[in-house]
């Protein structure tokens, strides 16, 4: 818990320092769609705060965090949280989708490929891992568009509104996700088959595939789920630029807009938001770890 | 079912996927540097008569929706990108190098510290502290590089620190004490021979991370000027014409790819050539 609520407060104090460090002016920036004079612009300067010392405008804006206030968009001219609010319902979409696609995928690569240990399937699996995480979404989607959406025409290249136009970018997005959890099955799995309790497993007479779906997998699915929680951010960040090629609305839009306006506190927002729930992920990650695998569970508590 | 396995030990050169990605590496690195003295078309110049061509003998690989050689701004396109690289692998070495070791060799507060904050931005998605970096220090390739680069260095020292202290704690190390070495004559005679192995592996790793994102940053817009010849850009110029000119996008994405996918297999390859007996 301390260690979540270090990681928040410099997240957060990074993100104060980093709008501090950015050149332009607020109150400007705020105002000069509207022609404001010299005058307005000083009046609201003062009405901002901006001109009070550096550590009484920190603890304003911790305090304003706290309730949840995350500031007014230059932009749009409204609330941080209300902008990212309306961005967070198709980005979350596609994020679990392509979680369950890449976990899906990578468990089955994994384990196959531990299974059958230095054989042609073994080789296989490794290259498509290293293959995964080597291709750029960006490419890969592009590809995806042209051959099922150009060429065979099965479903939509972008936008949005049904199932369908889920598929292609959960695809994409998963198999980029697949391969660090295939590898990472792959050796855990490899482990545990030499693990005692494995060995008793089978002296009991448990046929094969029991043992591997009760016990390898499920000591194999714990550290699936902290390559999962380690990758929130490459999840986030491919979520971004999956966004941008199958022009979906979401946070990659919003921040890529936001980049391109300088839209600074929208960008503050995004990167304050994005700390916390990285914070819950891994907490949840710990919870759903310890309930898997016995032995973890008296550390965490 | 159950089968001991017992993972393999090969030389660096003596593997033959390591072979090819040097290849694939020294041919994409080289016609990088020789750009201005091969006999290639122009990257930048437009031309209305030749608009979306597909591939042939005049344009290997076709010309994109300007007219412009899709081939010479992939070669030009790799100084861009693979510079880019480099410079964002060299700020991520250089920060996260010196801090790691520093960190794994005092140790006490000073370590409790310096891996607070490290693991304080590594809570960061990388593209988007990336992303507000460019916020801050404005659009260009400059940024892009420095962005990546600083979102590459946290993970850096982590690794560097994890290193130093492992290879401290070899018995080795306390023989150079025993005999009467000081701390500085131990990091650089003991420790940084034996932590180049591993840091050599993660570093190659992470140029692969600092590649895709970078390329990624210029494909989303934030990075270099309109119409420059960079594999990210070029995959974004040419992805509104799909349809008639798929080529001007496939080409920069598999150069982008088949070099990243070098990257990481070289990194592999150290991997194997180091592994412990």
């Amino acid at each position: 818990m301390a260690q979540a609520a270090f990681v928040l407060w410099l997240a957060v104090t990074l993100a104060f320092v980093a709008m501090e460090l950015a050149p332009g002016d607020p109150a400007q920036a705020l105002l000069a769609a509207s022609g404001a004079t010299a005058e307005e612009i000083a009046v609201r300067r003062v009405q901002l705060g901006l001109d009070d010392p550096l550590l009484v405008q920190y603890v304003r804006y911790v305090g304003d965090l706290a309730r949840g206030d995350l500031g007014v968009s230059w932009l749009h001219g409204r609330a941080v949280s209300r902008v990212i609010g309306e961005s967070l319902f198709p980005t979350a979409v596609l994020a679990v989708a392509a979680t369950a696609v890449g976990v899906g995928w990578g468990l089955t690569l994994g384990l196959l490929a531990a299974l059958r240990r230095s054989t042609w399937l073994d080789t296989l699996v490794t290259a498509i891992a290293v293959l995964s995480f080597s291709t750029p979404t960006y490419w890969s989607g592009i590809l995806a568009i042209l051959l099922f959406s150009l060429r065979l025409g099965w479903l939509p290249s972008s936008g949005e509104g049904s199932w369908r136009h889920l598929v292609l970018p959960a695809l994409v997005l998963g198999f980029a996700l697949s391969g660090s959890i295939a590898r990472l099955v792959q050796t855990r799995v490899s482990e545990v088959m030499n693990e005692p309790f494995v060995v008793a497993a089978r002296a009991r007479g448990l046929p094969a595939r029991q043992v591997i779906l009760f016990h390898i997998l499920r000591a194999a699915l714990g550290p699936a789920l902290t390559v999962v929680a380690l990758q929130f951010g490459f999840l986030l960040g491919g979520a971004v630029i999956t966004e941008s090629v199958f022009a979906r609305r979401g946070l990659g839009k919003l921040v890529v807009e936001a980049i391109t306006w300088r839209d600074l506190p929208v960008v503050r927002g995004i990167v304050v938001f994005s700390a916390l729930v990285y914070v819950l992920v891994h907490w949840v990650s710990d919870v759903v770890q310890a309930w898997l695998d016995p032995r973890l569970r008296e550390e965490l508590v | 079912m159950i089968k001991w396995y017992k993972p393999r030990r090969r030389p660096l050169l003596r593997q033959p996927v390591v072979l090819v990605a040097l290849g694939w590496l020294v041919l994409v690195g080289g016609a990088a540097l020789l750009a201005p003295w091969l006999a290639l078309g122009d990257p930048v110049v437009v031309s209305a008569e030749r608009v979306l061509l597909s591939p042939k003998a005049d344009f290997l690989l076709g010309t994109d929706m300007l007219g412009r050689d899709v081939l010479a701004r992939l070669v030009w396109g790799g100084r861009w990108t693979l510079g880019m690289g480099l410079v964002g692998l060299g700020l991520a070495v250089g920060l996260g190098l010196p801090v790691g070791l520093v960190s794994g060799t005092v140790g006490g507060w000073l370590d409790v510290v310096l891996m607070r904050m490290v693991d304080g931005m590594l809570a960061f998605p990388g593209l988007l502290l990336a992303m507000a970096t460019i916020a801050v220090l404005g659009r260009s390739i400059i940024s892009v590089a420095v962005a990546v680069g600083l979102a590459a260095a946290p993970a850096y020292a982590r690794v560097a620190r994890s290193a130093t202290r492992e290879v401290r704690a070899q018995p080795y190390v306390d023989a150079a004490r025993a005999i009467g070495s000081t701390e500085g004559h131990v990091m650089v005679r003991h420790v940084l021979p034996n932590v180049t192995a591993p840091l050599l592996a993660f570093a190659a790793t992470q140029l692969g991370w600092i590649l895709l994102n970078g390329a990624a940053l210029n494909f989303l817009g934030l990075g270099v000027e309109l119409g420059t010849p960079e594999w990210g850009a070029m995959l974004a110029d040419g992805r509104g014409y799909l349809r008639d000119g798929p080529w001007a996008s496939a080409f920069p994405g598999l150069a982008l790819t088949l070099t990243v996918l070098a990257v990481n297999l070289l990194a592999d390859g150290v991997q194997e050539a180091t592994r412990p007996r």
